[in-house]
């Protein structure tokens, strides 16, 4: 059985209920600059997670300035009127807590992890950097070569993380989701204070973030430090609406060949343009969910494990994937690493094999009810980690969704049939709108 | 007294104390009727459980020219036991929701599983069967081997684990240690099953196990259910590997290898788990590199100078040896300057050792941090097996933050001089490195 995760608009008087021992209980509110306020309770261990989430990432960046929302993210540990370089995190660590941040094409999140009455020193301290950050040109240039060696160690060094970005570059048309997150290695030089400071000034404002407090708290309580520390802060007017470069239709099919002889297995890479979860439209995302666990989940019974893995030797992996957590339009993906002996080529027929009957033939009926079974488990074991569950929340409230919307997600996922699934495969499986990479050490071994 | 503490937060240090005490968990010893132990922390809020299992020896214990056999072996247990082929199995436990997660390391293997209360029976049912009549199936052991050699290959192309393969290779020459444990495409390919039968035998045994379960069960429920779930395994198994003692010189070795990035390993001499000075060993590391952004290393390399995305130290204390190591990654044209301030850092600690600011900081911090690992199920069981595997008592959970809180300014600076190894540190350094030459 799946606890229930209860909703309440906050209002003055809506504390606690009272001796009710609710696994998690989640609680929204809003400041009245317009940020939102996200209360994740679980009062298992006297901690919490503090998490404020910016709705920018790296697909609003200005064209040319791949990377400064990232670059931006690492920026923000540096000093405020009020604080030196470093001393938000130092404090965090003298205070025994962890704190770090991340950037997404849709987000920027901070957090910290800490015992539970120490929200408000971190409160005081993230609201601080909200709009008080003290950039130096000594900053920029050395915090500019961390990123740059961040890149390095994310992808420069990793042939297959080269090759996926170029992937995505030829997925994307026309979407800045095509641009990688941490930068085009030439724009990312050239970042400058300004570039970063600009983004600040308009991106990091109440009206455009959301907090998320998640642990040991109380709603009220967290309510009223919020006003303290973030409703004093103006909203930004001039925040722009989001609309980024949506994509055209794609009518015709990309194929591209890397080659880098750090690949020490050969592998293809299917990808296509698929439809996110939206606000009040869940059900085609959700039915991707099945799709990329029939076609690619279990290797011992997804269609793709058992023809490619068990019932031939024709992949030694085989997997597919599809985040349906997204702004704009996402991606599924299938992946297929052949045998010793067998081609890209053949790896590829076999692929399009499995994909030509699972069309025709639909789902089979006792693998939807299993994954259906593991959806409802996995959000019994999701109540374990109260830090995923409150990124749930900031991540769906920067990507379009409301806070129903996620705690409807569970139900939705349940309700899917295998009719949804077939219909969702016949649109999305579509070769126009697809990407096909083939990675390889040498141009012999791409074939 | 806190250097990087504001007003606010030293208001809030009285109440420190009682949040550590918190991560008090009510761990609860129960042995089964038929002799095996557990450590228990009933939590019944979330119906399912997770239990965790370590069984001491792991991949060390392959015997000669048979390297790569438990880890073969520890990907089979999945692939079939019983009745059941590896799809029937698999199927089976999809339809359960349960997780089941097979590891191999050097020194021991770990058994992971979660699943709901609503099914434990037939979950545990097909554990007991994964673990005690794995078959071995010639079109399993066939499809396991072929991924094991795929991993082989990405190490051989992948500038970390060459470097801490070159770093083994050269550390600890002649013990299982000098090896990776997958084994090479040689030995992998000779494996046979009957090795992995043996490599069970060797590897799986009850003389040599650990449990922990964190969830929604009872003392009197768990006992039994450890005999159904173990009893079946080999009583007692071979002898464990020799000791191996760290002996390489301080200097550096290049790997070539073409990216622009080079990866450096290093390390020197470490200490036992159990040495007296362990403590202040620890929060000396984490003055020096460990894992918050407030090391000494993070500052001078990253902070101030740009030279990488991360530096790390880390204590290694192994079953069989014991090293103090770290990791940082650069441009090939710049690993030579961020070698260069690692050693000169490590010289300086060992040198003049570390200030009474730093020393509370890093207390502060350590103490504090604890009692939040304590935060899921599935952490706080993998948290119990693992003080177990080490040899700690329950109360340890109670009492660590006082062995940390213990360490004095001359404790740490002792230690610092006595261990740190300016000279002795050997970095493995794997890419094209600008201006760095060998040297031993």
């Amino acid at each position: 059985m799946i606890r229930p995760v209860l909703a309440r608009a906050l209002l003055l008087a809506a504390l606690a209920l009272p001796g009710v021992a609710r696994a998690t209980e989640v609680t929204t509110g809003q400041l009245d600059n317009g940020m939102q306020v996200v209360v994740i309770e679980d009062h298992r261990a006297p901690v919490v997670v503090h998490m404020v989430w910016y709705r920018s990432g790296s697909a609003d960046e200005p064209a040319g300035e791949s990377g400064v929302a990232h670059f931006l993210e690492h920026l923000l540990f540096k000093a405020t009127d009020t604080m030196a370089a470093g001393e938000l995190s130092a404090t965090v660590a003298a205070n025994g807590g962890s704190d770090n941040a991340f950037t997404n094409h849709d987000y920027t999140a901070y957090y910290q992890r800490v015992a539970a009455d120490r929200l408000e020193l971190m409160m005081r301290m993230e609201s601080d950097r909200m709009n008080n950050l003290r950039l130096t040109q000594s900053d920029i240039d050395t915090e500019r070569q961390v990123i740059l060696e961040e890149r390095n160690q994310r992808t420069e060094n990793s042939a297959g993380a080269l090759a996926r970005e170029q992937m995505m570059a030829a997925q994307y048309l026309n979407h800045r989701y095509g641009v990688p997150v941490i930068g085009w290695r030439h724009e990312m030089e050239s970042l400058t204070l300004g570039d970063a400071l600009d983004f600040y000034d308009l991106y990091y404002s109440p009206n455009n973030a959301i907090l998320v407090v998640a642990g040991d708290v109380e709603p009220q309580a967290v309510m009223d430090l919020a006003r303290r520390y973030y409703g004093v802060i103006p909203a930004e007017d001039n925040l722009p609406p989001r609309e980024r470069g949506q994509e055209p239709p794609q009518l015709a099919e990309r194929r591209l060949i890397f080659v880098d002889a750090r690949v020490s297995n050969p592998y293809l890479v299917r990808s296509y343009l698929a439809p996110e979860r939206d606000h009040g439209a869940q059900q085609e995302a959700a039915a991707l969910v099945y799709l990329a666990e029939l076609l690619g989940g279990s290797p011992f019974t997804s269609a793709l494990g058992v023809a490619l893995q068990i019932d031939s030797q024709t992949a030694v992996r085989t997997s597919a994937a599809n985040d349906g957590a997204s702004l704009d339009d996402t991606t599924f993906e299938l992946v297929v690493v052949p045998s010793e002996g067998v081609s890209l080529d053949e790896g590829e027929a076999a692929l399009d094999a499995v994909l030509a009957d699972f069309l025709a033939t639909g789902p089979d009926a006792a693998q939807m009810e299993r994954i259906r079974t593991q959806l409802r488990a996995g959000e019994i074991y999701a109540l374990d980690n109260v830090q995923n569950l409150a990124e749930r929340y900031g991540a769906a409230l920067t990507q379009g969704l409301e806070v129903e919307d996620v705690q409807a997600w569970p139900d939705i996922l349940q309700s899917v049939t295998a009719d949804q699934v077939r219909a969702a495969a016949a649109r999305v499986l579509d070769r126009r709108q697809s990407v096909t990479l083939w990675v390889a050490a040498s141009q012999e071994e791409a074939r | 007294m806190l250097r990087f503490m504001s007003l606010a937060a030293a208001a809030l240090l009285a109440s420190l104390v009682a949040v550590a005490a918190r991560a008090d968990i009510d761990i609860r010893q129960v042995t089964s009727p038929g002799g095996i132990s557990a450590w228990l922390v009933q939590e019944p809020e979330f119906p399912f459980l997770a239990l965790e299992i370590r069984v001491r020896g792991g991949t060390a214990l392959d015997l000669p020219g048979k390297r790569g056999a438990i880890n073969l072996m520890t990907g089979l247990l999945e692939e079939g036991s019983g009745e059941m082929t590896a799809q029937q199995f698999q199927t089976e436990l999809e339809t359960l929701a349960a997780t089941f997660e097979f590891r191999a390391y050097d020194d021991s293997i770990a058994i992971s599983a979660r699943f709901l209360t609503e099914n434990r029976d037939q979950a545990l049912a097909l554990l007991r069967q994964a673990l005690v009549e794995p078959r071995f199936d010639p079109d399993a052991i066939e499809r396991v081997r072929a991924q094991v050699v795929t991993g082989i290959r990405a190490n051989e192309k992948n500038p970390s684990r060459l470097a801490s393969s070159a770093f083994d290779a050269l550390a600890f020459a002649g013990h299982p240690y000098a090896t990776d444990q997958s084994g090479t495409l040689d030995s992998v390919a000779g494996l046979t099953r009957d090795d992995l039968i043996a490599a069970r035998h060797a590897a799986l045994t009850r003389d040599r196990i650990f449990v922990s379960a964190v969830g929604d069960i009872t003392e009197a429920e768990l006992g039994p259910l450890l005999d159904d779930l173990l009893g079946g395994l080999p009583p007692e198994g071979p002898p464990l590997p020799d000791r191996v003692e760290y002996a390489l010189p301080g200097g550096v070795t290049i790997v070539p290898f073409e990216t622009p990035q080079s990866v450096a390993i290093f390390g020197q001499r470490g200490l036992k788990r159990d040495d007296p000075d362990f403590f202040a060993a620890y929060v000396l590391n984490t003055i020096l590199g460990g894992s918050s952004f407030e090391s000494r290393l993070m500052r001078e390399v990253r902070e101030k100078r740009g030279l990488t995305y991360g530096v790390y130290t880390y204590l290694v204390p192994r079953d069989h040896t014991e090293l103090m190591m770290g990791s940082v990654a650069s441009a090939n044209d710049r690993i030579a300057d961020a070698i260069a301030v690692i050693r000169d850092q490590w010289a300086l600690l060992a040198r003049e050792g570390v200030t009474q600011e730093e020393l509370d900081a890093a207390k502060t911090y350590l103490t504090g941090e604890y009692p939040l690992r304590f935060d899921g199920n599935g952490p706080i069981a993998d948290i119990m097996v693992g003080m177990q595997v080490v040899g700690l008592p329950p109360d340890y959970v109670v009492n660590r933050n006082d062995y940390i809180s213990a360490v004095t300014l001359a404790d740490i600076n002792r230690v610092a001089a006595q261990l740190l190894d300016p000279e002795g540190l050997h970095f493995v350094v794997v890419g094209q490195p600008a201006g760095l030459t060998e040297s031993q």
